[in-house]
């Protein structure tokens, strides 16, 4: 055997084998298509063995999916002839499936853009908006870092790149290493849109998949900064924002969004196909009671107002 | 007991089962060129629809373009920006980068470790190396991808001093990792497959093993250790997790293997799944899909039709 072999050489490896283990990018693709259909024939199952109640699906934000589930699992156990399923994707994931009307409910951590308005109309559908959530934006600092707070300003300067070192903030003599988001997520979006005013961050900006890469890249490098939910906390420090140089800078705290006055925070929407009627009324308003917004707040999101939260439901 | 009778039961299921054997054998050819022809489908607005080639068209994507008026012309990729920006430069610089610095890493070491293997290690060695370097192209991407971003990242930044911790640099090694096995399988199949009959025709002319190795197998071999090379180089311009999480995936112009890089790959990975369905930016992450997919179908076929070429010489010889 150990020998080597003249009439058969040992073989040729194949672009299939040498293949095989590898993330395919395209096989991604496919296993997107893939969990597609599993859902669709799954939800077929689901809708014969209980035709009897009603199966509600909810898809989008990952900001948001982890809130979806809690209340899903809580209005559950209230009404046990409904049947939710929720998963995320992304908020762009999620207003996709709505237009093409395989969700019932899509959960987005940022409004529509004009362009997903247009395919909506194209596609003959309304998308109602209710806020059921807020988040803030928090920004991650090294734990050694000695800067505590920033105004939006400089905030601004930083992402776009006007501000390279850390002693024009008041920091030491060191470059400013930028960490963010990948330009899809709709905390990107929306930190693009508010504290840099809808310009381009800078090219340097290291993005990265999800808040908690942010998070764990800022507390491994000292002149680190980056930005993401304020419910994540470990290893880094939380800086301090100011709306302008005269104004107090405030501490990102759950209170301190809730009630409006720190000023990187933003509403986490539920879109649907019209106004909401029956079940899916019955699930949001529930979603806005009390007992859905306690919820929300025991798992690290930030509850809205009691007034507001009335304000929301569907009449 | 086992019967050893391999007489067909009939022609009819002779005939059926040459048939289903042949379909199975086809359809991996059906399914790649339906991969291709579905992937090239949704990247075809670019060069029909005029509404879609305002904001990216190839000419954008490969020139300087003037974004703001006033201000300086420049290659970008801001995808998301109000002024979308679709220049396809710094994600190819990128990819190159990466995949470069992995050559560099993994050529020496797999071609290394294939000539030390088939050439001078014991029987008992090879027996060893052999099945843990093949193990290597077991690990899967992510975890490859994982251990950079966590523990590689790091001890490069530390060591080298960098400015940026996720970088080409690391990218690379973590993706050398990932090519090393390709390349030392390939290199040592074809060091193997050098017949046994020119090694002893070598020897009994009085060369030493030293001179059969260097002077006659390798050069023999050599066809297969550039295919080698070649399969790595496009495993290394494909892969994707792996740059994905230790590259800082930073759209950037520089020549310097320190900085941080965007590859085609990655990118795909990262937007494609929030992306607005249909719109420029959907047909661009296509596109650049259809890219990748013919470089490295293109590169792989390369180095399969040089490995086939190099059986035939050798065997050539023997007759």
């Amino acid at each position: 055997m150990g020998k080597r072999n003249l009439r058969y050489p040992n073989r040729i490896l194949t672009i299939g084998e040498l293949y095989g283990h590898r993330e395919n990018v395209f096989m991604e693709t496919g296993g997107k298509m893939r969990k597609f259909t599993f859902a669709f024939i799954a939800l077929i199952v689901a809708a014969g063995v209980l035709s009897a109640g009603t199966t509600i699906t909810i898809k989008g934000s990952d900001t948001l999916v982890r809130l979806g589930q809690r209340w899903a699992e809580e209005y559950m156990k209230l009404n046990e002839e409904t049947v939710i399923q929720v998963s995320g994707g992304g908020s762009g994931t999620g207003i996709a499936a709505l237009l093409n009307g395989t969700t019932d409910v899509c959960e987005a951590s940022r409004d529509m853009k004009p362009k997903e308005y247009k395919l909506a109309e194209k596609a003959g559908v309304e998308p109602y908006r209710v806020s059921v959530s807020l988040d803030g934006i928090a920004v991650y600092l090294h734990n050694d870092n000695q800067v505590t707070e920033f105004s939006l300003a400089q905030l601004k300067g930083i992402y776009t790149g006007q501000i390279k070192n850390w002693k024009e903030v008041g920091g030491k003599d060191a470059r400013i290493i930028l960490y963010g988001r990948e330009n899809n997520s709709g905390t990107y979006a929306f930190f693009k849109e508010h504290v840099l005013e809808k310009e381009d961050y800078a090219e340097e900006t290291q993005t990265l998949p999800g808040t908690a890469a942010v998070v764990n890249a800022v507390s491994k490098d000292k002149n680190g900064i980056g930005y993401g939910g304020i419910a994540w906390a470990k290893g880094v420090k939380f800086a301090l924002v100011k709306v302008d140089e005269k104004s107090p800078a405030i501490q990102p705290t759950m209170e301190n969004v809730s009630d409006g006055t720190y000023p990187i925070s933003r509403d986490l929407y539920w879109f649907f196909n019209g106004k909401p009627t029956g079940d899916l009324k019955k699930l949001v308003n529930w979603a806005l009671s009390p007992a859905g917004q306690k919820i929300a707040e025991e798992i690290g999101y930030v509850p809205l107002s009691k007034e507001q939260a009335e304000k929301n439901m569907v009449k | 007991m086992q019967s050893y009778d391999f007489k067909p039961k009939s022609k009819v299921g002779e005939f059926i089962g040459e048939k289903v054997i042949s379909i199975s054998a086809m359809s991996a050819l059906v399914v790649i060129l339906l991969i291709f022809v579905f992937i090239f489908k949704e990247s075809i607005p670019i060069f029909t629809d005029p509404e879609i080639q305002e904001e990216a068209s190839v000419g954008k994507m490969v020139f300087k373009q003037e974004y703001y008026e006033g201000r300086e012309a420049k290659w970008s990729w801001q995808p998301n920006s109000d002024v979308p920006k679709y220049s396809l430069l710094p994600l190819f610089l990128g990819t190159l980068k990466a995949a470069l610095v992995a050559m560099l890493f993994a050529v020496p070491l797999g071609v290394g470790a294939a000539i030390y293997t088939s050439e001078f290690a014991s029987r008992r060695m090879r027996e060893i190396i052999k099945p843990v370097i093949e193990l290597l192209a077991g690990i899967p991407s992510v975890v490859l991808g994982f251990f950079a971003l966590i523990v590689l990242a790091t001890s490069v930044q530390n060591l080298l001093g960098l400015t940026f911790r996720l970088n080409a640099l690391t990218a690379g090694i973590a993706l050398g990792l990932a090519v090393v096995p390709i390349i030392f399988t390939v290199s040592e199949d074809a060091l193997s497959t050098v017949p046994l009959s020119l090694r002893d025709a070598a020897s009994a002319l009085g060369a030493n093993p030293w001179q059969v190795s260097l002077s006659m197998a390798l050069p023999a071999a050599l066809p297969g250790i550039a295919a080698g090379i070649v399969l790595g180089f496009g495993r290394a311009i494909g892969e994707t997790m792996i740059v994905l999480m230790a590259s800082g995936n930073a759209a950037v112009i520089s020549g310097s293997i320190t900085d941080s890089i965007r590859t085609f790959s990655a990118t795909i990975a990262a937007e494609l799944a929030e992306v607005v369905f249909g719109s420029a930016h959907y047909n661009v992450l296509f596109f650049i899909g259809s890219l990748l997919f013919v470089f490295t179908f293109l590169v792989n076929l390369g180095g399969d039709v040089i490995l086939s070429r190099l059986k035939t010489r050798l065997q050539g010889r023997l007759e």
